[in-house]
Formats: C-alpha cells, sequence, structure tokens
C-alpha cells in the first residue's frame, strides 16, 4: 500500500504537471481539492483519466468521484479494492 | 456615427439549407439532433446534430465538383452562396471584407497529415475568398464558442470605423472525433438531446453547421424591415479557462456595457444555453444580476445541437428572423426549470411583436459577448 | 492624426531572446521551446505554479505578457473590465491540435486528456493572461497568415477612440512546431502616459517587429 501511495503521488505531479512538487509534499491524508494542491476541475477529470489509463479503472459517476478523489488515500484505496489480479 | 445593417443571411443545418427552410422545420417541431452510431468518431453511440453527406453533396454537386473540396468547405461555400445570391449589393470591390468565424476549420484532415495546409484557418479563409472574388485579405475570428457573436462584433466595429463598408461573415464547424473525443473526456455529452435550462440537464449535444450574414452601412439593400446590427462588447471571467464563473461576472460585465451603451427595453434575449450545468446556471446568474429575469429568453441548441464557431452566427441569423417574422421560438428540449435564478423561458413558439433581440454567448477561455439587434 | 493611444512599451520572445523595449534581458541555450520557456520562467523569478500546466502557446503568451507588464501596475492604474488583450496568429493552436490528435490516434490507447484538449483553441492564452492579471474587458484572437500591423493599428485605435478601452495588450503569438515568436506591445491611453516609447502607427509597429 505504502508503495503504490508513492508511486501514485508520483504519477498524479507528472499527470498534472505539478512540477513545483515532490512527493514528500504531497500528503496523501489531506483532502486534493481543498487548498491544498489547488487542483481544480480540470484536474479532476485529468485524474479520472489517470485511474483509466494505469490502472484500467472507470469511475462511473461524479458521487463515486468525489469519493476517489478526495486524497490520494482513497485513490490508492479505490485501486486495491478493484485492481484484478 | 454611421449604422449597421443586415442585407442577407442563410443558415446550413440539418433542419435545412436555407433560413427559411429552418424555421419552417423548427415551427414543425423538428429537431436535427439524433442518436449517431460512427465508430469512427466515438466507440459509443452519441447524440448529436450532423449533416448528411449524402444531402450536402447533392447541394454542392448542382455548381461544382464535390470532389476538389472538403466537408467543411462545401458547407461554407454552401451557406455563402445563397446569402450572396440574396442581395443587391456589389460584394467584389475593395470596400468589402470577408471574415470567417470556426474554432477547429477542416481539422479532420488532422486524422491523416498533419502538416496538410489546408489545417491553417487562414488558408481556409483565402479559399473562401477567393472562390467568392471577394477582395482584401480576410479575417478569421476563432474565440471558442463566441466567435461567431465577436466576429459580428468585429464587422459591425470595422464598418462604423469607416474601414469597410460591408462585410461577409461566415462561421462553419463541422464535428469529428477531434472534438467529440474532447467533449467527452470533459464528460459534457449529453446522454440524450440537449435539454437547455432544464431540471433533468446533463449536458450538451454537439451539432454542425454553417451560417452567413452580410452586414452593411447601405440601407437599400436591406429589404422593408430594416434591421441593424447595434454595438457589441466581448468580456474575459478572469476566473478559469474551461469552467463558467460561478458569478456569471465576466457576461453580467459584457450585457451590463451593452445596457449602459443601448439603453433600450430588451425584447427578447437569445442565450448560449448550450445545457451544460454550469453554463445555464451562469447565464441565468448574469441575466438576473443584469435585470433580465423577465425578459423572454431562449436556447436554439436543441434545434441543432452546440455548432461552436458557426453558433453565434447562425443563432443571431434565427434571432433576426425572429425580429423580423415577429416569432419567438420554443426552448426545444426545455420543460421545467433547474436553475437557481428563474427566467422567463419560452416554452412554446409564438408569435410576439419584437423590436430587438439581445444575443448573448460564452466559452472557453472565460470569454463572453453580447451584442444588440433591433428593428429600424 | 493624432490618436487616443500610445505604445507604452513592447516585449518579444523569439529566437531564444527575450527583449524589453530593445533592452536584452534574457538568451537561453535550450534546443526545444519548453525548456527554453522554463528558463525563462526562472530567470524571471515567475511564481505561478498553473505555468506548467498550460500548452506551448499559453506558455509563450503567458512569459510576454508576465514581462511585458511587470511592474506596471496595471490593475490600479485603468478600470479592469478596460483593460483589453487582441492577439493574433498564424497556426491558431495547430501545435496543441497535433498532441490533442496523438491521444486519439490509436484505438488501444484512447486516452483523450481534457487538459490537453482546453488548448486547442487559441484563444484560451488570453483566458490565461485574464485571469493572472485580473483583466474582464475584450478579447479578440485573430488568424492571419503574417502579422499585419496596419490591421492591428486600425482594430485597437477603434476600441480606444470608442472608449471601449483604456489599456490593451496585443501582438503577435506564435508557435508552429519549433518555430516560436511573440512580440507584444502595451498600448495606453495617450492622455495617461507620459512615457510611451513610441507613436501607434503601423510603420513604428512594423518598424519593432522587424528588429531581430
Amino acid at each position: 500500500m505504502e508503495q503504490l501511495v508513492q508511486k501514485l503521488k508520483e504519477e498524479i505531479i507528472t499527470a498534472l504537471n505539478l512540477s513545483e512538487m515532490k512527493p514528500e509534499n504531497i500528503d496523501e491524508k489531506a483532502p486534493l481539492f481543498v487548498d491544498g494542491l489547488g487542483l481544480d476541475s480540470i484536474d479532476a477529470l485529468e485524474l479520472t483519466v489517470l485511474l483509466e489509463k494505469k490502472y484500467g479503472l472507470k469511475i462511473n459517476t461524479s458521487e463515486e468521484g468525489k469519493k476517489v478523489l478526495l486524497s490520494v488515500n482513497s485513490m490508492a484505496e479505490f485501486i486495491r479494492e478493484n485492481k484484478k489480479g | 456615427m454611421r449604422e449597421v445593417y443586415i442585407s442577407a443571411d442563410n443558415i446550413i443545418t440539418p433542419l435545412g439549407f436555407t433560413t427559411d427552410e429552418n424555421a419552417a422545420s423548427m415551427l414543425a417541431g423538428e429537431t436535427g439532433i439524433r442518436i449517431v452510431k460512427e465508430e469512427n468518431m466515438s466507440p459509443l453511440p452519441f447524440y448529436a446534430s450532423l449533416i448528411d453527406p449524402k444531402l450536402l453533396l447533392g447541394r454542392f454537386s448542382i455548381f461544382d465538383d464535390p470532389a476538389k473540396y472538403t466537408r467543411f468547405d462545401k458547407m461554407a461555400i454552401c451557406s455563402i452562396k445563397d446569402a450572396v445570391s440574396s442581395t443587391e449589393l456589389n460584394l467584389t470591390d475593395s470596400r468589402t471584407l470577408f471574415i470567417l468565424s470556426t474554432t477547429k476549420g477542416n481539422i479532420d484532415l488532422l486524422e491523416t497529415d498533419s502538416s496538410d495546409k489546408r489545417l491553417y484557418l487562414w488558408n481556409t479563409a483565402r479559399m473562401l475568398q477567393q472562390y467568392f472574388n471577394f477582395s482584401n485579405e480576410p479575417l478569421v475570428v476563432s474565440d471558442a464558442c463566441i466567435s461567431g457573436v465577436q466576429a459580428i462584433i468585429t464587422g459591425v466595429r470595422l464598418i462604423k470605423a469607416g474601414l469597410y463598408d460591408n462585410c461577409i461573415i461566415n462561421g462553419t464547424d463541422i464535428i469529428s472525433e477531434f472534438v467529440l473525443s474532447g467533449f467527452n473526456s470533459f464528460k459534457s455529452i449529453s446522454t440524450g438531446p440537449c435539454r437547455p435550462f432544464d431540471r433533468t440537464r446533463d449536458g450538451l449535444s454537439l451539432g454542425e453547421g454553417s451560417g452567413t450574414i452580410i452586414l452593411t452601412s447601405d440601407p437599400s439593400a436591406c429589404g422593408n424591415v430594416k434591421i441593424v446590427a447595434g454595438d457589441g462588447f466581448s468580456t474575459n471571467d478572469a476566473n478559469h479557462i474551461s469552467g463558467p464563473s460561478r458569478t456569471g461576472e465576466g457576461l453580467y460585465i459584457a450585457i451590463s456595457k451593452l445596457l449602459k451603451n443601448t439603453p433600450v427595453k430588451v425584447d427578447f434575449i437569445s442565450a448560449h444555453g448550450t445545457a451544460t450545468l454550469y453554463n445555464d446556471e451562469m447565464e441565468s446568474i448574469a441575466m438576473t444580476r443584469a435585470g433580465l429575469q423577465e425578459v423572454p429568453v431562449n436556447s436554439f441548441k436543441g434545434y441543432w445541437g452546440h455548432t461552436l464557431g458557426a453558433a453565434g452566427v447562425i443563432e443571431s441569423v434565427m434571432s433576426i428572423y425572429s425580429i423580423r417574422n415577429s416569432i419567438l421560438f420554443n426552448t426545444a428540449g426545455f420543460s421545467e426549470s433547474g436553475v437557481t435564478n428563474p427566467l422567463n423561458i419560452v416554452n412554446a413558439s409564438v408569435s410576439k411583436d419584437i423590436g430587438n433581440c439581445m444575443k448573448i454567448a460564452s466559452g472557453f477561455g472565460g470569454c463572453n459577448a453580447a451584442i444588440l439587434f433591433h428593428r429600424k | 492624426m493624432k490618436r487616443a493611444c500610445t505604445i507604452a512599451s513592447y516585449c518579444s520572445i523569439r529566437g531564444n531572446k527575450v527583449i524589453l523595449d530593445d533592452k536584452l534581458l534574457y538568451k537561453g541555450p535550450e534546443d526545444h521551446f519548453s525548456d527554453f520557456a522554463s528558463g525563462v520562467y526562472k530567470h524571471f523569478s515567475v511564481s505561478y505554479p498553473k505555468f506548467h500546466k498550460m500548452d506551448n502557446l499559453g506558455k509563450l503568451g503567458f512569459l510576454a505578457a508576465e514581462i511585458l507588464l511587470k511592474g506596471r501596475d496595471i490593475i490600479n492604474k485603468y478600470p479592469a473590465d478596460k483593460t483589453g488583450i487582441m492577439l493574433m496568429n498564424s497556426s491558431s493552436s495547430l501545435d496543441t491540435d497535433r498532441n490533442h490528435q496523438r491521444t486519439i490516434s490509436n484505438s488501444n490507447d484512447y486516452f483523450p486528456s481534457p487538459a490537453v484538449f482546453v488548448y486547442t483553441l487559441p484563444n484560451v492564452v488570453i483566458g490565461e493572461i485574464c485571469i493572472r492579471h485580473k483583466f474582464y474587458g475584450e478579447g479578440n484572437f485573430f488568424i492571419m497568415e503574417k502579422f499585419n500591423p496596419s490591421f492591428m493599428v486600425n482594430y485597437i485605435s477603434q476600441l480606444f477612440d470608442n472608449d471601449i478601452v483604456d489599456c490593451c495588450i496585443t501582438g503577435w503569438v506564435e508557435i508552429d512546431g519549433d518555430n516560436f515568436e511573440s512580440v507584444l506591445f502595451l498600448i495606453e491611453k495617450s492622455s495617461r502616459t507620459e512615457t510611451g516609447i513610441a507613436n501607434f502607427e503601423p510603420a513604428t509597429i512594423e518598424s519593432i517587429y522587424n528588429r531581430k
């Protein structure tokens, strides 16, 4: 799980072009969309593309999206629960 | 100060190849939006308003060789040709400017050749200008979904400044995998035909079309009912590059500037009304802030979808038709209000004397525009 | 004829050089635009994390505006809704259009990106500059084969003459493959600028544009 969280942080930085951030600057427990990283609606959509592209996981409703994209931890949890194999 | 009049116009959508054909289909309650199953455009079926390629080919073949022109070219040429043939103005002299409004031009060509010269919008405009023997280097306006309104505002300004006497403004956009995949990635495509301002709206329907407006300073070439294209303004939300402003700031400023410049009682508003949750909500906030919540307002998007760079031209043409023929068109797809600031949404086509119409639009990049058309 | 507006300043970014009012401020060794843009960003100590999310056209226009407007306090000098932006180029957003096309051309690797697609419209760079500097006024993006100083002067002049703007950022922002060129002008109301660098005339604009 820790490994996944670390990997996810790196993938988020690349996918969202957060060039001035390092993985250790991202608190995996902190909300992604309130202040913190200053993410916006395009970033949210981009994170759903990331989950689909790297993990083959689709987010189907915006309610589900809000839950999954809450924090790095919630994203990791979603991947762990749904990823086959 | 010289005034600018509408001399002729045309629109091409699945509902018809002329303005009159479109109006007749609209009054008969038709819509151009239908389910499309085209795997080369999208893995899943989607709702959109697309021009039947066979019909376009048939129309075009009457006067020219269709093999020499792209789908975009054919639509634009058909539209300009119809408008040009219905005006007495001499449009080939040096006092006339051709303006093309488009977001993506011949973007479908990118699928096969990323360096095709026809991908350059100025090149497409140049071809159209030469096709019709218009003088002067053409101008291309590309301001996302406000392009069409912005192109008309630009034409009015250039004529008022005395730089030209006439402007032919054509707005055209086609729908291909390029645009569809992008709007899909934004999750902004509706699950059925779009429902502007409705409680159950869940996104927009894309549409393709072409519209032409001929502006002139010469009122003698404008028929009996003379329609003036008044001043217009564009603004920016300075807030976000894709999300509409939560306060409607930019659109509110554009409307306020317009009403300060031309203090009138607005008879009718043609809204942008894309039927995305946030756009329609934003427009309702801006119109309410401007004190226009009682004014009859419609969205034409339920008839032919969101035609992008053509939308401002096509919808202005239909607004002008509304003034000329004293008709308010129904907001197709609307049944129950779903915006927090209730508006006076037109929910049936009715006869009504309309002296003026405000056309508004908003788009990516945070841009907004408003223009006023009125009877002389 | 006395014009209502004056060229207050200009900034050009091309040939790996940044020039502000004829002064060379930066020359970069980078081969690719994105590296050069990062070099400019660092050199001028810009701090704006959203910069890294922009496409190349966005970065080019943003940086030129950043350097042009630095220390000028435009936002307090003029009403925000009377500060406009009019930009022109030749290839619209084709540079990013090609990137978006790459995300959809292979059906086995079909992942269109909203963060790329949003930049497939040239006027988004206007939005970026407006967001950064809090400008609410006119925004126009025109496409033409080559930079046309006469059109620019005619169009901008009528905006000033009709009291639509008091201040305007205008110019050429072009990127197509490895070729990039941005020349932006800050145009202000004559009555408010004592320190303009030149008259707002097609000939002056053209001569500045040709000073490479």
